[in-house]
């Protein structure tokens, strides 16, 4: 069995609407945080491809081929809309 | 100085903290609620922003213009929460000795801010569903 991590993903917009909360705890095996956007999309019917979205871990823009840790906070960026 | 704000933005004290004597040029840009989009009519816009993530890459933009520009003072404040038509959406400032570089920063700043910044923009209208701007797909996600 792959070993599994902890993370949380802080929704906002219109990930916060779909999920219907600000934050949430997961448990994966995914190895890059792509792995796990994927996971969830299926999982949640997540209405965005990969594609039209950036990632940030802890507060910081990453790639999607970051290796998740232990405790990370994932926050998913749908296409930005301020101004 | 880039804040996120979830009260009025506070337009005339902003233009005042650019005032310096080496400024011969000022250039404001204040984005303001339409109340029409894309042929629609817009009764009201709801912000919302990644604020830690905001705030740094809002200051990042704002060091590149300075970078760029031959600028005396840049600032920008982008509001968050639920706004009317009419009101103040975002607040850019640049102070400069000449207009070429007070110009040309503001509307950098203005451009990246929009591309770059974690902020979400909801849109309510006269009829329908309100609509995250953007954040529409047209593929389904995969089974």
């Amino acid at each position: 069995m792959k070993p599994q991590k902890s993370v949380t993903l802080e929704h906002f917009a219109i990930f916060r609407e779909v999920r219907q909360r600000d934050r949430e705890s997961v448990s994966t095996a995914a190895r890059t945080v792509a792995d796990l956007y994927q996971e969830l999309r299926r999982l949640h019917d997540l209405p965005l491809p990969i594609e039209a979205l950036r990632v940030a871990i802890n507060d910081e823009f990453a790639p999607w081929e970051y290796e998740l840790q232990e405790g990370d906070r994932v926050a998913f960026i749908a296409p930005v809309a301020g101004g | 100085m880039f804040l996120i704000s979830k009260e009025p933005i506070p337009t005339s004290q902003l233009a005042r903290r650019l005032e310096d004597p080496a400024a011969g040029a000022r250039s404001i840009f204040e984005g303001r609620v339409r109340n029409r989009a894309d042929g629609r009519e817009v009764t009201s816009l709801t912000y919302e922003a990644y604020e830690a993530l905001a705030v740094k890459e809002g200051n990042r933009i704002l060091a590149e213009a300075r970078d760029r520009f031959d600028v005396l003072h840049v600032a920008c404040v982008h509001r968050v929460g639920h706004l009317q038509i009419g009101e103040c959406a975002v607040w850019v400032g640049v102070a400069a000795a000449h207009r070429e570089a007070a110009f040309g920063a503001c509307r950098y700043i203005v451009e990246e801010l929009k591309n770059r910044v974690p902020i979400w923009k909801k849109e309510t209208y006269a009829q329908g569903d309100p609509v995250w701007v953007r954040a529409i797909s047209s593929e389904p996600a995969p089974t």
